[in-house]
C-alpha cells in the first residue's frame, strides 16, 4: 500500500506561492483554526456523515460503504456541499499517491519554476511530501520545492529532519507575536511558530514570512516589529497582507476588520526601517 | 463619398488625404478577377482588406536598416551617422519615406541594435530615445508601425523599455525577440513594461530564425517577414463563412477549401503581379536602388480568420466541451484544416513570390478587422470562451508551426503579476518550448491595450465615442473591434 495523501486542490499556475510560476498543491487538514481562514473547508477531514449528498444537484456525490465519493467529472462547482457541511469541511478532496502528483507536475513541467505545497497545513503530510520532493528532484533537478506552512509543528524535531533537508525553502505565516492573541486567533500557541522563524532563518531555508493584518484585534505593530528584527539581515521577503473577508466563515466575519492602506504602508515602513530587504504589501 | 470625406469633421487632415487617395484608387478597375472570385468577395468569403484596386506599393515593407546605418542614403542626402543624435535623425528621416499599405512604415528595425553603438552617456541617450519614440508616435499615427528589440541585452534596449513605460504611447508597437541568449533581466524588464503599456510582445526567435533563414522582422501586428523584403499583398479567407458552404467536413476539406484556396492564390498572384509589373515600385523606389530592399525577398500572404467558427460549424458543436478550444476532436479538425491550407500554399509555385521563399507565398493567421463578426482572429479560441491558461497554451501551440508569417495569442494578466513578473516569463518559456511562436500580454490596468494585434489607448477610444478627432487612425479600428468582436473582453488571468 503506497503512501497516499488527501489533496483539496491543485492549481497548475500560481504566481503567489513563491518565486515565479508554480504548481500549488493544497493538502487537506490543518492544525490551526484561524478566525480569518479563507479556506475553512480545508481545516477538517470529512467524517462521511453524508449530509452533503442531499444538497448535490449534479449527482457528483454518493455514499458507498459508508464513505463519501466525489465524482469530479459530474461536479458543477456550485459548492452547496461545502456550504451545508456539518463540520465546515469539504467532500471535494481526492486521494493521491506520490506518482499521481508527479503525473500532474509532468504536464506543466515546462511552465513552472517549481512546486509549492500548501493547505490546509502541508506539514501534517510531511512524510508524503518528503517522498514527493525526492521524486521531483530525481526527475527534474531544476524545479524547486517550497513549503507553505503555519509553523505549528516543531521542525527541529528528529522526525522532520529529512523533510526540512529536502525542502528548498519555506514560506512561514507569523499570525501574531503576542501569545494570547495567537491563541485567540488560531486556537493554538505560537511557541513553535517563533521557534521555526528563528530556526529557518538560521539554516537559510526561509524564503518569505507573511503576516495578515487585522484592524483593532491584533497588535500588528508588535508582530511586524519582531519578525522584522529576525529576518532583517538576510534577503527574506516580508509579505504584509491586508485581511479580506473573502471566504471567511459567516459567524467569524463580524469582528474582523481590514486595515486602511495607510496602516499597511506604515507597517511596511516599519519593516523597511528595521532593514528588511524586501517587503510587499497586498 | 468624396465630398463627404472632404467635409468630415471627425477625421484629421492627414486621414482625409489618405481616404481621398483610396477613393481615387477605388475608381479604377485594373485587376483581372474571375467570376467565382467576384462571388466569393461579394459573399464576404474572400477579403482583400481594402488594399485598393490598383496597388502601387507592397503592403508590408521591411527595409534593411542596419545597411542604411552603414551607408547612409544618397537619395535622402544622409551621411552615415556618427553619433546618437545623427543616428536618431537619420532613422526618423528615413521612416518618412518608407511606405506600406497604411502609407506609413510598418517596420522600424531592431531599434536597440541600431542605436546601441552610439550610446555613450546614459542620461543623454535616454532623452534622445524618449524624443525619438515621441516623434514616431506623433508622426507615424498608425500603430501597425512596429519596432523590434533583442534577443541580446543592450543598454539601448533597457532605455527603450523604460521610456515606453514612462510615455505609455501606442506607437510604435514593440516585440522582443526572445531566445536562450536573452537575459532574465531584460526579459523581466520587458514583462514589467508590457504590464504597464501592453508591449513588447515576445517572439520565439529560434522558430522565426529557422523559418526565415536568419534575419527577420516582426511588423504590423505580429507578422514575421524577411529583412530587406516584405509582403506584396495579404488576401484572406473567412473560414467561418466558408464552412457554411460545405455539407460535411469531408466536403469542406476535399472540395470547398481547395476551391477557395485556388481563387485566393490566383488573386494574390494577380495583385502581386500588378505591383511588380505595373506599379513601377521595384524599378523606381530608392529603397530598392540603395539596396535596402530586394524584390526576391518579397512574398504574398495567404491569410485566414475564423478557424474556431469553421470547426464549430463543421462539427455542429454547441456545448462548450465539444467546441474549439476544448475538444480533442475540434483540435484535430482545426489542425487538419490548417495543415491542408499550408500544403496548398506551399504547393503553389509562382513567379510572383520571391526566390528567397522558393517562389511560394506564406500562410498567415490573420488577426481580423474591425468589421468582422463571428470570425475569430486566425486560429484563436474565441474571446469569452478561453480555457484556463495552461490548457489554452497547450491547445493553441500546435497551430503556430504552420504560420511562419504571423500567428499569436494575447493574455491579460491581473495586477498581482506586477510583483512576480518571473511567473509570466516562466509561462512564456513553457509556451516557447511547446513551439508557440508569439505571445502578447497586457494588464487589465493598462490604458494602452492590445486590440487584436495593434495597440490603442482606451482613453482615445472614449474620445472617439464622443465624436472627437483622434490622432491615430488605428483608434477607429480599435473601437470597431471593441464594438463588433468583444476584442476587449478577454479572460483575465489571475493567480
Amino acid at each position: 500500500m503506497s503512501l497516499k495523501a488527501r489533496i483539496n486542490r491543485i492549481i497548475k499556475f500560481s504566481n503567489v506561492d513563491g518565486p515565479g510560476n508554480r504548481m500549488a498543491i493544497f493538502f487537506q487538514k490543518c492544525n490551526f483554526n484561524c478566525e480569518y481562514c479563507h479556506n475553512p473547508e480545508t481545516i477538517k477531514s470529512c467524517i462521511h456523515c453524508g449530509k452533503c449528498v442531499e444538497f448535490c444537484k449534479s449527482g457528483a456525490l454518493e455514499k458507498v460503504d459508508g464513505i463519501i465519493k466525489w465524482d469530479k467529472t459530474k461536479c458543477c462547482e456550485c459548492d452547496q456541499c461545502i456550504k451545508n457541511c456539518s463540520i465546515d469541511s469539504s467532500p471535494k478532496t481526492l486521494e493521491y499517491s506520490v506518482e499521481d502528483v508527479i503525473e500532474e507536475i509532468d504536464k506543466v513541467k515546462f511552465f513552472i519554476k517549481g512546486i509549492t505545497v500548501s493547505g490546509g497545513e502541508s506539514s501534517l503530510s510531511f512524510e508524503f511530501i518528503t517522498l514527493l520532493f525526492k521524486r521531483v528532484k530525481e526527475l527534474w533537478p531544476h524545479l524547486t520545492c517550497f513549503v507553505d506552512t503555519n509553523g505549528g509543528v516543531d521542525f527541529q524535531l528528529e522526525i522532520y529532519k529529512e523533510f526540512v533537508e529536502i525542502t528548498d525553502a519555506f514560506m512561514l505565516d507569523v499570525k501574531a507575536w503576542d501569545l494570547k492573541e495567537h491563541i485567540e486567533l488560531t486556537g493554538v500557541s505560537n511557541e513553535n511558530v517563533i521557534k521555526n522563524l528563528i530556526y529557518l532563518e538560521r539554516i537559510d531555508k526561509l524564503f518569505e514570512v507573511r503576516t495578515v493584518v487585522v484592524k483593532d484585534i491584533l497588535n500588528n505593530i508588535l508582530t511586524v516589529e519582531n519578525v522584522s528584527k529576525i529576518i532583517s539581515n538576510k534577503y527574506i521577503r516580508y509579505k504584509i497582507i491586508k485581511y479580506r473577508p473573502f471566504g471567511v466563515r459567516a459567524d467569524k466575519i463580524e469582528k474582523l476588520k481590514s486595515p486602511s492602506q495607510e496602516e499597511q504602508e506604515n507597517l511596511e515602513k516599519l519593516a523597511n526601517n528595521l532593514n528588511v530587504k524586501s517587503t510587499l504589501i497586498i | 463619398m468624396i465630398l463627404e470625406t472632404i467635409k468630415s469633421q471627425n477625421i484629421t487632415f492627414e486621414q482625409k488625404v489618405v481616404a481621398l487617395a483610396r477613393l481615387a484608387e477605388g475608381s479604377i478597375e485594373v485587376l483581372n478577377k474571375s467570376e467565382s472570385l467576384k462571388k466569393y468577395i461579394e459573399d464576404g468569403i474572400i477579403c482583400d482588406l481594402f488594399e485598393g484596386n490598383a496597388p502601387y506599393r507592397p503592403r508590408y515593407i521591411v527595409p534593411d536598416y542596419e545597411k542604411f546605418m552603414e551607408q547612409g542614403s544618397k537619395f535622402l542626402n544622409i551621411e552615415k551617422p556618427t553619433n546618437l543624435w545623427e543616428a536618431v535623425h537619420a532613422l526618423l528621416i528615413l521612416y518618412k519615406h518608407v511606405p506600406s499599405i497604411t502609407t506609413m512604415p510598418v517596420y522600424l528595425g531592431n531599434i536597440d541594435y541600431l542605436l546601441e553603438p552610439f550610446i555613450k552617456d546614459e542620461s543623454e541617450a535616454y532623452l534622445a530615445i524618449k524624443l525619438f519614440l515621441k516623434h514616431v508616435d506623433s508622426t507615424i499615427t498608425d500603430s501597425f508601425c512596429h519596432a523590434n528589440i533583442g534577443p541580446r541585452e543592450t543598454k539601448a534596449g533597457f532605455l527603450i523599455l523604460k521610456a515606453m513605460r514612462e510615455l505609455e504611447l501606442p506607437t510604435p508597437n514593440l516585440t522582443i525577440k526572445y531566445n536562450d541568449e536573452t537575459t532574465e533581466k531584460l526579459a523581466t524588464e520587458a514583462i514589467q513594461t508590457a504590464l504597464v503599456t501592453a508591449k513588447p510582445s515576445f517572439a520565439n526567435d529560434k522558430m522565426f530564425r529557422d523559418d526565415f533563414k536568419g534575419e527577420y522582422g516582426i511588423v504590423s501586428c505580429y507578422n514575421g517577414l524577411k529583412v530587406g523584403g516584405g509582403a506584396n499583398t495579404l488576401v484572406r479567407v473567412r473560414l467561418g463563412g466558408l464552412s457554411k458552404l460545405a455539407t460535411s467536413k469531408e466536403e469542406f476539406l476535399e472540395k470547398t477549401l481547395p476551391e477557395v484556396s485556388k481563387e485566393m492564390l490566383e488573386y494574390i498572384d494577380e495583385r502581386s503581379k500588378f505591383i511588380i509589373e505595373e506599379s513601377g515600385f521595384y524599378e523606381s523606389s530608392f529603397l530598392i536602388k540603395e539596396g535596402l530592399l530586394e524584390k526576391e525577398k518579397f512574398t504574398g500572404l495567404f491569410g485566414f480568420v475564423g478557424l474556431a467558427e469553421c470547426v464549430n460549424n463543421l462539427l455542429g458543436a454547441e456545448a462548450q466541451e465539444d467546441r474549439f478550444g476544448y475538444s480533442e476532436k475540434a483540435n484535430k479538425l482545426g489542425l487538419e484544416i490548417v495543415e491542408k491550407m499550408s500544403a496548398i500554399v506551399k504547393g503553389h509555385k509562382t513567379q510572383y513570390a520571391g526566390e528567397f521563399f522558393g517562389n511560394t507565398h506564406l500562410l498567415h493567421s490573420q488577426v481580423g478587422i474591425d468589421t468582422d463578426r463571428n470570425e475569430s482572429p486566425g486560429c484563436r479560441i474565441p474571446v469569452g470562451e478561453e480555457p484556463e491558461m495552461f490548457n489554452h497554451i497547450i491547445y493553441s501551440a500546435p497551430f503556430h508551426q504552420y504560420c511562419p508569417s504571423g500567428i499569436g495569442d494575447i493574455f491579460v494578466f491581473d495586477e498581482t503579476f506586477k510583483s512576480n513578473p518571473e511567473a509570466i516569463l516562466d509561462i512564456i518559456k513553457g509556451a516557447f518550448q511547446n513551439n508557440m511562436r508569439f505571445f502578447s500580454l497586457y494588464s487589465n490596468e493598462c490604458d494602452v491595450i492590445r486590440v487584436t494585434g495593434y495597440l490603442v489607448k482606451k482613453s482615445e477610444m472614449e474620445k472617439l465615442d464622443k465624436g472627437e478627432q483622434v490622432l491615430r487612425d488605428t483608434t477607429i479600428l480599435g473601437k470597431g473591434a471593441r464594438d463588433n468582436a468583444k476584442a476587449l473582453a478577454r479572460k483575465l488571468r489571475s493567480e
